[in-house]
């Protein structure tokens, strides 16, 4: 075992910044990450072994203890719920013989919970040994569970056909579908893989390239919105030894899956886009960072930068331009929504736990490793070819004035046609709807949990920036939905899990709520309750991160916008009830001293 | 007009708060002019006789007497106070939440190393014993609460100047070392 942990840590130059692949390797490798290993890493890497070991922690995928010969990790989001999780999840622990969290007697199956894997389109679904399984039914499960005590390997486990378009791919061969159901500039077929590198950027300066990001308008596609152009341009202006570029595809927001599509439809142009990013602020690494949940894709995108270096696309001299050279690298994270945000993705890239950096300073001035970087979404990436290909100029006539270009949405839940759709910015939700087919709409989800729960009062209401912002997510629930107790309460638990714990708002206030919310959901609510809880979450601006500031709009945004469903809840003429009940409390007590609970003598 | 009428108890708490209410000094004399005692350790009163205008707790809820003392305060008392940590947050005792009980009465009476005695492995279980919940609440999950008093304890003067903002109906002095609480 020593030899292999060595091995895998000289691979990575004992540098101790890669502490995440070396993690991930030995994870892999063994299924579990050995006191030996801890002290082998912090021996090598200088570190001391708690360094080592609350990285461990952090990241769900990693584990001190053996996870399994096959560990099974099936979706928990609300989409999951919606099209039969329950039942998938009794299969897996009755067929398997132990409950989630847990790993089988001789070690062959683990079962585990874990946060939107990406395939809200395809529900209910699961990661086998970095494997996706789709649409799970009990009878898969159990043939599943069947196979792996027969002895089968990890591929002989699937019988589903390929997906769609490059899931076809012979590096790729994956049951995961892209459902690409409506295209614009840059899910279309129109574009030729190196045109702009090879024609368009040798007739331009840096500036100018950062000049045609800012005229086009473009802001940031991840959901915060921070225009491009701008973000492109103080990196560049930030002094430092080398510069960074990064791709942010850590995609965590429950529902949203577009960057998956992106990655393995339109992979070129996700990296080209990097590579202009690289020329604009004068830096020659790009690093993509990759949620472990695509673990999947890693052998076909490394296929496509190795093709790429061969096309001269990527490597020294790119476009015959003297001195642009440009390379990228593939790192994952481990399981960690908070890691999207882009300062705590920069604490993982390093091989650190992801907790969110005070700004500023913000990365375009010290970013990775302390130099100057910038940070983009897969998607802002790929549009930012197009806009260098066509001109700022033709950008604008795509969406509104605030909000230009084009927005992929990942839509899912209760419609016809789940899937991706490439919209332009300003277009409605009601033509969403009729778009995907969704009928009885009780609520649309816009942007994820962190987002808006909107009614169909509000379906008139337009994407963009100054209306409805959003990365992408949309999930849309029909009137069958019991939206308090399996929507919000389900984001409001998500939150709470992906709480990195720094402060103190984000990791108590949202379990303030959550228990508040189940009160009342019990019964025991009073309208004071619903004063507090808008009231409370006002706290949670104080966090240093979004993921913090959002983390009680769940529960916000239903009480605003569906506050009878809360309403009606209540107690009447009831002012106080904690949902305290001393008999219930004495129960276990009790028991254990073996005596009867007895409330009529005191 | 009759005196206000003032309560105190102390339910799983240490009885600090209280001797920070001694700490008054000879306020004290002042307060005996200005308010009437009724069910409180300062009198030893253990039931209450009247109707009481306010209400202090010390202490969370621990078991199933504290709950039914603290049930009967605020079914007596129009104004509850809870004053200090444990009243307000669970305090020291609560550092059992998240351990079962089941487990704290194991280390308690059979398995913690200070069990000498109990070769036999005796539980309290006896009917007039009061029952342990399932872990310690504080006071406003329980009841109704009106007003908070931090402090571990609250100091003498926070005390004496809630009270006096309260019988007088004068906003309360809250100056810095009054509440500077280290």
């Amino acid at each position: 075992m020593k030899n292999i942990v060595k091995q895998i840590i000289e691979n990575y130059g004992t540098d101790k910044n890669r502490l995440m692949d070396i993690l991930i390797d030995i994870q892999e490798q063994f299924g579990y990450i050995s006191r030996e290993a801890i002290e082998l890493m912090a021996h090598m890497l200088g570190l001391s072994q708690v360094d080592v070991e609350q990285t461990i922690t952090f990241y769900h995928f990693f584990s001190l203890k053996p996870r399994g010969k096959y560990a099974i990790y099936l979706n928990d989001s609300v989409v999951a719920y919606m099209f039969g999780r329950q039942a998938i999840k009794e299969a897996f622990e009755k067929e398997a013989g132990v409950k989630f969290g847990q790993v089988t007697d001789d070690g062959l199956i683990g079962l585990f919970n874990t946060a939107c894997i990406g395939m809200n389109d395809q529900e209910p679904a699961a990661i086998i040994n970095n494997k996706v399984f789709t649409k799970l039914t009990p009878y898969r499960v159990r043939e599943i569970i069947r196979h792996m005590r027969e002895g089968k390997e990890l591929d002989e486990l699937s019988n589903e056909s390929h997906g769609d378009g490059k899931n076809q791919h012979h590096l790729l061969k994956t049951m995961v579908w892209s459902n690409i159901r409506r295209k614009g500039m840059i899910l279309s077929d129109d574009y030729t893989t190196g045109k702009v590198l090879n024609s368009v950027l040798p007739t331009m300066s840096p500036e100018a390239v950062i000049a045609e990001i800012k005229h086009s308008h473009i802001r940031g596609r991840g959901g915060a919105g921070f225009p491009t152009g701008f973000k492109w341009e103080f990196c560049r202006r930030a002094k430092g030894p080398k510069h960074y570029v990064i791709c942010n595809a850590d995609e965590g927001e429950p529902g949203t899956f577009k960057d998956r599509v992106i990655l393995t439809e339109k992979p070129e142009l996700v990296f080209e886009g990097m590579a202009i990013a690289g020329y604009a602020i004068g830096g020659d690494e790009g690093i993509l960072y990759l949620r472990y949940e695509y673990r999947y894709m890693k052998e076909y995108l490394e296929d496509v930068l190795q093709k790429m270096r061969n096309q001269h696309l990527l490597g020294e001299n790119i476009g015959g331009i003297e001195g642009f050279n440009f390379d990228i690298r593939i790192q994952f994270g481990a399981g960690a929504y908070v890691c999207g945000e882009e300062s705590a993705l920069l604490e993982s890239l390093e091989g650190k736990r992801g907790e969110p950096r005070d700004k500023p300073p913000f990365p375009v001035e010290k970013g990775y490793l302390n130099l100057p970087t910038i940070i983009n979404n897969v998607e802002t990436f790929a549009t930012a070819v197009r806009i260098i290909e066509n001109g700022g100029e033709w950008f604008t006539q795509f969406g509104t004035e605030d909000s230009t270009g084009t927005k992929i949405l990942s839509i899912s839940g209760d419609c016809m046609f789940p899937g991706v759709y490439e919209v332009n910015w300003g277009f409605n939700v009601e033509d969403m709807l009729n778009m995907v087919g969704a009928y009885d709409v009780q609520a649309v989800q816009v942007g994820g949990p962190s987002g808006t729960l909107i009614g169909p009062d509000e379906f008139y209401r337009t994407l963009g920036y100054s209306d409805l912002s959003t990365g992408g997510s949309m999930i849309i629930f029909g009137k069958q939905r019991n939206l308090l107790k399996d929507v919000v309460l389900n984001f409001m638990e998500f939150f709470i899990d992906e709480s990195c714990g720094s402060c103190s708002t984000c990791r108590n206030m949202p379990q303030v709520m959550r228990n508040k919310l189940v009160k009342i959901l019990n019964g025991n609510g009073v309208k004071s309750d619903l004063a507090e809880l808008k009231e409370w979450s006002k706290i949670l601006i104080a966090s240093r991160c979004g993921l913090g500031q959002t983390a009680g709009n769940p529960i916000v945004s239903s009480l605003k916008n569906f506050r009878h469903l809360y309403e009606v809840l209540l107690q009447k003429d009831v002012e106080f009830d904690q949902g305290f009940n001393l008999e219930a409390s004495v129960q276990d007590s009790c028991k254990f001293v073996g005596r009867v609970p007895n409330f009529n003598h005191h | 007009m009759s005196k206000p009428v003032l309560a105190t108890t102390s339910l799983a708490g240490c009885f600090g708060c209280h001797m920070s209410i001694l700490d008054i000094d000879e306020r004290i004399l002042q307060l005996i002019e200005l308010v009437e005692f009724n069910k409180s350790p300062v009198d030893d009163i253990k039931t209450f006789t009247k109707p009481v205008d306010i209400g202090i707790i010390e202490g969370g809820c621990c078991n199933s007497e504290n709950v039914e003392v603290l049930r009967s305060f605020r079914k007596n008392c129009k104004i509850l106070i809870s004053l200090g940590e444990c009243a307000i947050m669970g305090g020291l005792p609560a550092m059992r939440n998240g351990i079962p009980v089941e487990e704290c009465l194991h280390e308690a009476y059979i398995g913690g190393p200070t069990v000498q005695l109990n070769k036999s492995h005796i539980l309290p279980n006896d009917d007039e014993l009061p029952m342990l919940l399932d872990k310690v609440y504080p006071c406003h999950e329980i009841v109704k609460i009106d007003y908070f008093l931090p402090g571990c304890p609250p100091s003498a003067d926070l005390i004496w100047n809630a009270l006096v903002a309260l019988l007088t109906g004068d906003p309360m002095k809250l100056p810095y070392e009054v509440v500077k609480f280290d």
